[in-house]
This record gives C-alpha cells, structure tokens and sequence, in this order.
C-alpha cells in the first residue's frame, strides 16, 4: 500500500503550494475565478506526470553516478536536462490546447508558456531527485498527487476569491494583501494532515 | 563616469529596492522568498545567489539579444540561467555545503525563478549590457531585502537566534516565554509577506489597488 500511502501524502501533507511554496507566481495571477483556476490546475498536472518519469528514468539511466558509463557523474548536468525536457513538453501541451480547445488556450493567454517556468514542475523533478524513487510506478504516483493537490490549492483559492470580491477589504491589503493572508490560513488547515499516515 | 551612473541609471538600480519591488510589487519570486527564510543564514546566501544570477544573466542575454531568433527566445534563456544556477550550485556545494542542505532544492528552482524570466523578458532583451546589470543587481538586492526582514522576524521570533548566535536571553525564557513555533513553519511567512505588503502600500498609495 505505499503507493497509496505516497499518493495520499504528496497530496495533503507535502502539498506543493502549502508545504513548498511551489508554484505561487502563477497560482496568485491565475486563482481569480474557478473556471481558468481549474484549466490552468489540469494543464500543470498534466505536464508533471509526463515530466516527472521521463526526467526519473534519465536521472537513474543516464545522470547519476556510475548510470551511463561506470566511473562518470552526470549529475551537474540535472538542471540543464531537466529543465529542457520541462520546455519541450510545455511546447507540445501548447500546441496541443491550441488545436483542440482554443477557448483554453485563449483564456489562459500567457500562462500556459509560463508553465515551463513554474516551479512546481522543476521542483517536482527536483524532489524526485532527492527523494530518490524505487521504479517510475513511484515516480508517477508522487507527480500525479503533487498535481492533484495543486489543483485543490488553486481552486480552493480560486473559490474563495471569487467570494471575496463582495467584501469590504481595507485598501492597503486589497488584492495580494488579503491573498496571502487567505493563503496563510489555508496552509495552516492543512498543517493538521501533518500526522496523517496509510 | 557620471553617464555610468547618470539619474537614469542610478533609477534603475534603486527603484526595485522600493517603489518596484519584485517580491511585493512585482509579485515575482514568492516561492523562494518564502521556503528559506527561516533562518537568517540561508537566507541572506540566497539573496545573494539570487542576485548574482540575475545580474550575470541579464548582461548575458543582454549582450546576445540581438541575434537570438524569436522563437527560440526563451529556451535560449532558460539554458543561459541554467548553466549560471549550475555554477552557483557546485560552489555553494563546494565552498558553503550545510547552507546548501538546507537550501536543497531552492538552488536548483532559481532557474525558474520568476524574478528571472521576468527581468530578462522585460528589460534584458530590450536593453544594453550596462543598465541590465545595474537592473539585474537592483532587482537581485529588492529580493534580498525582503528575504531578509522576512528571515528576520521568522528567526528571531520563532528560535530567540539571529544567524544561530542566541539573542533573547535565558531570563526572558525563564520568565514564561516561549518561542513562537508557528514562525518557523509555511503559513507565518505567508502571513509576514502580507504584513510588509500592508506597510508598503500604506506608505505608497499608488500601489493600492482598485475595488
């Protein structure tokens, strides 16, 4: 059950946005309203669970010490590489969204090359590194929940903009001011899944 | 040497230490600003990482815009600061290894800093070697200084240390009080960045926003 209990875990106690603050650039422009929260949510947990294994099997067949000719060390080459296979697949999701739901592609407007530079997804990789995955199956399990509890954090926030716009906010904190603050409190409810364990 | 450093170039340096901020105004390079703030050590080697990329990448894709073609543009960037972060990280691994752990992998998320796109999207490509630089070093110091009123409050109040030396003295604690450990975690950090966010524009109404 360790996917499971890995699933669960990159979801709520390891969520990128409220453990790692990955991700926060785009996720405070794009959370205004559900709609395109939601859309930009799917579009980067797309592009982690196709990144991440691919850049996994290149860290173990080709990166680490030892992978690709015994007595070699690749691994200074981890960020050009990673990031690189980040920019061409970000480059084909735009293509892809372009051609087959223009609406998408229009509402998200620069946000969707911006996802090759959001740090969820490089951080994702990053961590895969660190963390050091048994086989890709892992691998996978921990992109699609790092993604999936992205996707709750924005939405979430998105929810919660949308109703905001009716309050009487005190105009020093109007905009990014009360964003934080809302974001604060979301990331301290979801420090008490701190203990959860499967 | 006074058109080095003419008004228009001492603006560019100065202007995002305040009115232009990257972190506070520019909403730029959150993530970092806020994952290693606390403790003031990493803090301060990541402001300084930061800025130093920043400038050095600015000059260079300054010093290429000309003949990078246009639908290439960002992969050429991204190698540019790629490579630059590749730098840093080994020395830092080589030179400053315990700051490095605890930086783990905000090192390597400098390359998708926002604060980098940003800046050599929007003025790298645009403009000459020198006023990048200046540009590149203002933004990398305006990063900086909010990384470190963050990290200051965060340590202080939250482990009674500055850069690990220990201020609040054992009699104070003997008299009932305890560290703040929520300072130490994600959400207080989210909660300071507001508060500063809340002088500045106090301070500067244009910043305010509209209903």
């Amino acid at each position: 059950m360790e996917y499971l209990s890995l699933f669960v875990r990159s979801i709520f106690v390891e969520n990128m946005i409220f453990a790692y603050f990955l991700g926060m650039c785009s996720y405070l422009a794009v959370s205004k309203n559900v709609k395109t929260a939601m859309g930009l949510g799917i579009a980067v947990t797309f592009v982690l669970v196709v990144t991440l294994p691919i850049n996994y099997l290149l860290e173990n067949y080709v990166l680490k010490a030892d992978a690709l000719v015994k007595g070699v060390d690749l691994s200074f080459l981890s960020f050009i590489l990673f990031i690189a296979v980040i920019a061409a697949i970000v480059q084909l999701v735009e293509m892809i969204v372009e051609r087959y739901t223009p609406s998408l592609y229009n509402s998200l407007g620069i946000f969707l090359p911006l996802i090759a530079v959001n740090c969820a997804i490089m951080g994702g990789s990053l961590f895969m590194q660190q963390k050091q995955f048994v086989n890709v199956g892992e691998a996978t399990t921990y992109a699609l929940g790092s993604g999936i509890g992205w996707i709750l954090a924005i939405v979430g926030l998105a929810a919660i903009r949308e109703k905001m716009a009716y309050s009487n906010v005190p105009a020093p904190l109007r905009g990014l001011g009360i964003t934080f603050i809302v974001v604060g409190l979301m990331a301290m409810a979801f420090m008490c899944f701190s203990g959860l364990s499967i | 040497m006074s058109q080095l450093f003419s008004r228009k170039n001492k603006n560019i340096l100065t202007a995002p230490l305040t009115l232009d901020n990257p972190v506070t105004v520019q909403v730029l390079g959150i993530c970092s600003a806020l994952a290693v703030t606390a403790k003031l050590e990493p803090a301060v080697v990541m402001g300084l990482s930061v800025t130093v990329i920043v400038a050095f990448a600015n000059v260079i894709i300054s010093l290429l815009r000309k003949t990078i073609p246009n639908r290439i543009r960002i992969i050429v960037q991204l190698v540019v600061v790629a490579a630059l972060v590749t730098i840093v990280s080994e020395i830092l691994k080589a030179f400053a290894y315990d700051v490095s752990v605890q930086l783990s992998v905000y090192v390597g998320l400098i390359i998708t800093n926002c604060i980098l796109m940003g800046r050599l999207e929007a003025f790298a490509m645009a403009n000459g070697p020198w006023e990048s630089f200046l540009d590149g070093v203002g933004n990398g110091l305006g990063y900086a200084k909010i990384l470190l009123i963050v990290g200051f409050f965060r340590e202080l109040l939250g482990s009674g240390t500055l850069f690990g030396f220990r201020v609040i003295p054992e009699s104070v604690y003997e008299l009932g009080y305890i560290n703040n450990g929520l300072m130490v975690m994600p959400p207080m950090a989210l909660i300071l960045c507001a508060c500063i966010i809340w002088y500045e524009r106090n301070k500067h109404k244009e910043l305010q926003e509209e209903d």
